[in-house]
């Protein structure tokens, strides 16, 4: 296995290397400038000239990017040209939320979707399955922002139960934390609810009509029993894809959730950068994110050999 | 029920206090900013929340009050001589920096050197300046080259004033970013709690000797009453508010317009208009380029101008905005006159159409910069279209982001190749209430703010009037000045309003500054 991790871990240079070049070109190919951001709305032409001279921006391309490839060599991200601090100590300061947010989100979706997904397989066909797939249909079909202001107007406005907005660090104060958390989930957590719930349903539906199943039943099993040792586990393998892919697009930046709840993660992060163009911060948290897709993706392959001992590498 | 989810919400321990004591957030505002504050020093930028910041932290040497006169802050009085060409300034006793070295006349000396070389209004008194002579610590004379009438205007003016820094950071090239934050103003940055894009924490000054004068606009006795100032940046308009109603924060800089019937209802909430001049609104021809390189077609432009069409879907609430603004330099300012505006105060399309006519306009197209982000801008900006389209004009709309069309009204490339005709923006009433430090009142031609406005003649008229230092004799000159703008048309109004704050009731003492500014308010 470890040859394959190598190798697997290797082949991410090129991606990263086509990722790079890639966001340098689309950005400063794309409109837009950083000095007319900077110098403000009441500034001059010259002052404008000034500051793009002053970011280095006035060089040649191939200049800007071979500066950048050098830098990034040598392990760093360049600095934000707006705060003038590292892009790596930016990005730092956004994963805890982000993290926070995502690994909440997709253990409330877990802990919700896996036994509804199990239950409507099992009763397939009957209210309860049309009963859970309704409710998976409306939860994946209703726009996170708007389950955000809901749960926003319900919980915090009229009961007064939970904070509207913010984030609190684990570190500074873990209660603050949870609370700053609960709406933010369960807002995100119910499209993922959904979308696991189906996936489950589906793979489950079809591992249940296997003869092994039928086997197991004709032995006396336990109905629990078979359906999560046998029916389950069985069924993991494209549900533990979901999850894993589910949880990366979630680190990659869930923009709407955290903007709507001021939390501040990666996703502003790279919304904030795009608009102003900081060009090292997009290029640097785009850069960190394929990383962590392709990461994910390879604890995603090597669980399958937990999950099922015919996968070999 | 309300119980019941408690019960349960308690059960899973996720109710109690969350970090901050009932004292702490007794002496602690939280407001809520319009920008995310990413640039630290007020010189590299003229963006209004950096100048809010350096309002904080920094102090200045003289300040406006709410008659718009300059009056000491740092400076203890000043002397001029008999032919009005040196001006000796005395620091008053007991300044001293966040780190607790004195502020000398050095310190103030290299700030304004630094500052002169960026500020329009800095630039010009520096053109006018001969020397700046240190005389001892606490003294310096600034020597004029010839009359300035507007020295203590441009150095303590409400926008982008000469903050003061150590003399070590002043030293900085005015091209290059200060990122230190050492200043001797009532509030101190807390560099280690500082999230960029989220939160920015002062704390009070304990060292800062306010004046013994009340505060007054932006000058007298800066008190901090709270403890520590956060600022939040929550992009989520609606978040803000939700957040305003919870009592999460304290302080709304910009609430929306359309949110202020909602805020009016609120019990817990007062609005109050901290700004009397208010904010100017106005499209930009680009002169450089037929047909608006004629002040026929501008006029032709100001012929379909009506303000009130813009303010209605602009602003909504008519309490918020004027019918009809004829001044450059704001209505209500003390620079205020509508002379030259009278053929403008009602739209004359055909009127407009013969102008147009006249300055050879023969159906090109007319590129029209439209910002979808900023719903303000962006609806401001189809009135506009309407209007051109009314008069037959052929409008070719061009939809953009607002970093986008930043970058594309710096452009000189003619409209047809990456260039444009005509955007919209606006500016707060500080910068705009005097023809010198109204930057897109700026005529000077190349070196005019985007859209190149160039009418030598009317600068030289806004020359003279910096030159007279005798306010009843500038008047005359102010309506020369104006009736030519008139002609001239820099820019085009198209109204003025007003943008209130949202405070908790229990939030006090507010000052009118023009702008949101955290000395003297308490929380009851």
């Amino acid at each position: 296995m470890w040859p394959y991790v190598i190798r697997r871990v290797l082949a991410t240079l090129p991606v990263l290397g086509v990722v790079a070049v890639i966001v340098f070109l689309l950005l400063r190919l794309s409109p837009g400038d950083p000095a007319a951001i900077i110098a403000g709305d009441n500034a001059s032409a010259d002052d404008i000239l000034a500051i793009r001279a002053q970011l280095g921006l006035d060089r040649p391309m191939l200049e800007q990017f071979l500066l950048w490839l050098g830098q990034l060599l040598r392990g760093d991200f360049g600095k934000s040209i707006y705060l003038s601090r590292p892009v790596l100590g930016l990005i730092a300061e956004r994963v805890e939320p982000t993290l926070a947010l995502s690994l909440s989100t997709m253990a409330f979706a877990i802990a919700l979707a896996i036994p509804m997904g199990v239950l409507a397989a099992w009763r397939a066909g009957s209210w309860i399955d049309q009963t859970i797939m309704a409710v998976s249909v409306l939860a994946f079909s209703v726009p996170v922002f708007l389950i955000g202001y809901g749960l926003v107007i319900g919980l915090s406005l009229s009961l007064d139960l939970l904070p509207v907005q913010g984030f609190v660090s684990l570190t500074e104060d873990p209660v603050a934390f949870v609370r700053h958390l609960v709406l933010p989930t369960v807002a995100l957590g119910l499209v993922y609810t959904a979308l696991l719930a189906r996936i489950t349903r589906a793979t489950m539906l079809e591992t249940l009509n296997e003869d092994f199943i039928r086997t197991a039943r004709a032995k006396g099993l336990a109905e629990p029993r078979v359906l999560i040792l046998h029916g389950l586990k069985n069924a993991s393998v494209p549900i533990v894809t979901t999850i894993g892919t589910g949880l990366a697009l979630l680190i990659g930046g869930v923009v709407v959730t955290e903007s709507v709840f001021a939390i501040p993660g990666i996703g502003r992060l790279t919304i904030e950068a795009v608009l102003q163009r900081d060009y090292p911060v997009i290029q640097g948290v785009i850069l960190a994110i394929a990383f962590v897709y392709v990461l994910v993706n390879l604890v995603i392959d090597l669980s399958y050999t937990l999950l099922d001992p015919r996968i070999r590498y | 029920m309300k119980r019941w989810l408690h019960g349960l919400v308690l059960m899973l321990g996720v109710v109690g206090a969350d970090g901050v004591a009932a004292q702490d957030r007794a002496r602690t505002l939280r407001a809520v900013v319009h920008a995310n504050l990413q640039i630290l020093d007020p010189v590299w930028t003229t963006a209004y929340i950096t100048n809010r910041h350096a309002y904080l932290i920094y102090d200045t040497l003289y300040g406006m009050n709410s008659r718009f006169e300059p009056q000491p802050q740092m400076a203890e009085g000043h002397e001029v001589s008999e032919d009005g060409l040196a001006w000796r300034i005395r620091l008053r006793e007991g300044l001293r920096f966040h780190d607790g070295t004195p502020v000398r006349s050095a310190d103030v000396v290299a700030s304004l050197r630094r500052w002169m070389a960026r500020d329009p209004m800095g630039q010009r008194l520096g053109q006018n300046t001969a020397s700046i002579d240190i005389i001892d610590d606490r003294s310096f004379t600034i020597r004029l080259s010839q009359r300035f009438g507007l020295v203590l205007e441009a150095i303590g003016k409400a926008a982008t004033p000469a903050f003061i820094m150590p003399e070590r950071i002043a030293q900085t090239s005015p091209q290059t970013q200060v990122t230190e934050t050492t200043g001797s103003g009532p509030f101190i940055f807390v560099r280690e709690e500082w999230r960029p894009g989220n939160r920015v924490v002062y704390r009070r000054n304990p060292d800062y000797v306010p004046r013994s004068e009340p505060a007054d606009y932006l000058s007298g006795g800066k008190r901090a009453l709270v403890d520590r100032v956060e600022w939040l940046y929550i992009p989520d308009q609606n978040t803000a508010l939700a957040a305003l109603n919870a009592g999460e924060i304290d302080y709304f800089e910009a609430p929306p317009l359309d949110f202020i019937a909602t805020l009016e209802r609120n019990r817990n909430i007062r609005l109050i208009n901290i700004d009397p001049l208010g904010t100017q609104g106005l499209i930009r021809p680009n002169q450089l380029f037929p047909p608006f390189n004629d002040p026929r077609a501008r006029q032709a432009l100001a012929h379909l101008v009506r303000q009130e069409d813009y303010m209605r879907v602009v602003v909504g609430n008519p309490r918020l905005y004027e019918r009809f603004c004829g001044a450059f330099f704001q209505c209500s300012s003390g620079n205020d006159t509508q002379a030259g505006s009278e053929p403008f105060q009602q739209p004359n399309v055909e009127r407009a159409r013969q102008l147009l006519r006249e300055a050879g306009y023969n159906g090109e197209p007319i590129v029209v910069l439209q910002p979808t982000d900023r719903a303000q801008y962006n609806a401001a900006t189809m009135v506009l279209i309407q209007s051109l389209r009314r008069a037959g004009v052929n409008v070719d709309v061009q939809a953009m982001d607002w970093s986008t069309l930043l970058t594309r009204r710096a452009s000189r490339n003619p409209p047809n190749q990456g260039g444009y005709h005509l955007f919209i923006t606006t500016h707060g009433g500080p910068d705009t209430a005097m023809p010198t430090s109204n930057t897109w009142f700026n005529s000077r031609c190349d070196r005019a703010n985007p859209g190149w406005a160039c009418d030598m003649e009317l600068d030289g008229m806004v020359a003279e009037w910096a030159r007279e230092s005798d306010p009843a004799a500038r008047r005359p000159i102010l309506e020369r000045i104006h009736r030519r703008a008139w002609e001239s048309l820099p820019y085009i109004p198209f109204g003025q309003y007003t943008q209130p704050i949202a405070v908790r009731s229990n939030v006090h003492g507010v000052l009118a500054a023009g702008m949101p500014i955290y000395w003297n308010i308490e929380k009851r």
